[in-house]
């Protein structure tokens, strides 16, 4: 099956042996492709004798550690194809991940974006309200994980505001006249998880103080780049959940975890709190000693595998965060595929994630 | 003015190209069509039709041509 074909599937339809069998045969075949046409990574599945032939489950291929693309220039086209190269978010100092994206690998991020958010707040574009500042997305050539995130979310949104900005600082005029005009509508919010207690929660409540309040009851807000910071400073998904609800009325809060590596197929929470693998990806949590699977419910470091990336061999990489996977095809929420969640970074892993990289600046 | 020509003149000034290049013109052919200005290009279309685009038809959005497609489907109902 092509990608193409592969689109039209509903992202969370197919039961674990259906799933399975898709991804096995995709998987498959981009690792064929990037070890053709990328000598590095045919340099390292020849230096542990892989044989294609005796893969039977897409959970035997082998993975890369994501940390590869930091150190190595990876990529399976010739540098004429390269439409865009991201970046993922590091803090200062930090060698940065280089992800190199041809015209298809760069369509079929958005579309699969688009399938799998479509699912949770459906296919109508909504007013939006963006929890971060313009100068973001300014630098076009070479895209930050954070800039990437909001122009993937941007195709939902059909007018448009940065709520602060570029000193971080809320637009409280331009939110007010935003809400005049649109706040009976269905809104859309997007930001990553720090700034938004950071810059707009805690904006909020001193301006609820001084009795200014805002409405935000009709928002969905979607929000991803990890929780570190907000865990240091014993900030909880439930608080954070109640806290912004308390504030400004805002009930529908989804998180999601993805990563620049891989951007595209991200992973939704649903109401329930659990994160779902979409049919365009999985997770696979392996035990530290030997690197095999983990069990349901046993905490084990993150592998992700994408059926989209063809202009780089990052289709299966073992990432350093810690999860465990929670229930396969029968969460509450109707959702088909692995439901999981994440418990943080592996320790002495680094830093990483749109928000607790530009959490990092800041003191406890 | 004409809706091709009206189309046409959002290409010119979202991109800064003559109307002889914008009828040829394809997604990530030049810099400044890449996925920020497509977003651009769409809130540029919407205001001067007065129409609003589907998710599916952004992302299906790939070339001048294509966009003629588009909007003239009979949700937009832009004849060209």
């Amino acid at each position: 099956m092509t990608y193409e074909e592969m689109i039209n599937i509903p992202p969370y339809s197919l039961d674990a042996d259906e799933k399975e069998k898709l991804l096995t045969d995709r998987l498959t075949k981009l690792t064929k492709l990037h070890q053709k046409n990328c000598p590095e990574y045919a340099r390292m599945l020849g230096a542990v004798n892989f044989n294609i032939e005796k893969i039977k489950s897409y959970k035997e291929l082998p993975f890369l550690p994501v940390r590869l693309f930091k150190e190595l220039e990876l990529k399976s086209v010739v540098s004429e194809d390269v439409v865009k190269t991201m970046t993922s978010s590091g803090t200062t100092g930090q060698a940065v991940s280089r992800i190199y994206l041809d015209r298809t690998t760069s369509s079929n991020q958005q579309k699969t974006m688009v399938k799998i958010v479509s699912d949770f707040t459906g296919s109508s574009r909504m007013p939006m309200i963006i929890i971060d500042c313009p100068g973001v997305i300014k630098n076009r050539a070479m895209f930050s994980a954070r800039g990437a995130g909001i122009l993937g979310f941007s195709v939902f949104g059909a007018k448009k505001i940065y709520a602060l900005d570029d000193d971080m600082k809320l637009d409280v005029d331009g939110l007010k006249e935003f809400l005049k005009k649109y706040g009976d509508q269905r809104i859309l919010l997007f930001g990553f998880t720090f700034m938004i207690w950071q810059h707009f929660y805690k904006e909020l409540l001193r301006l609820k103080e001084k009795g200014i309040t805002f409405d935000l009851s009709n928002g969905i807000l979607i929000h991803g780049g990890g929780w570190k910071k907000l865990v240091s400073q014993a900030v909880s998904r439930e608080e954070f959940h109640e806290r912004l609800k308390d504030v400004c009325g805002l009930e529908h809060i989804h998180d999601y975890y993805g990563m620049v590596e891989q951007t595209g197929c991200i992973y939704m929470e649903c109401q329930y709190g659990h994160l779902h693998a979409s049919i365009f990806s999985d997770v696979i949590t392996r035990r530290p000693g030997d690197f095999t699977e983990a069990c349901m419910g046993e905490p084990g470091i993150i592998q992700v595998v994408s059926a989209i990336p063809e202009s780089y061999p990052g289709h299966s990489l073992l990432t350093e965060d810690e999860g465990a996977v929670l229930g396969v095809d029968d969460c509450p929420c109707g959702r088909k595929g692995k439901y999981f969640k994440i418990n943080g970074r592996l320790r002495n892993a680094e830093i990483r994630g749109c928000s607790d990289t530009y959490a990092d600046k800041f003191e406890a | 003015m004409t809706n091709l020509e009206k189309y046409t003149k959002v290409f010119e000034e979202t991109f800064s190209v003559s109307a002889k290049e914008a009828q040829s013109l394809k997604y990530q052919d030049i810099e400044a069509w890449d996925s920020v200005g497509h977003m651009g290009l769409v809130s540029a279309l919407e205001d001067a039709f007065d129409i609003m685009l589907d998710t599916d038809d952004i992302i299906d959005f790939n070339s001048f041509e294509k966009g003629k497609e588009i909007l003239a489907k009979a949700d937009y109902g832009v004849e060209f």
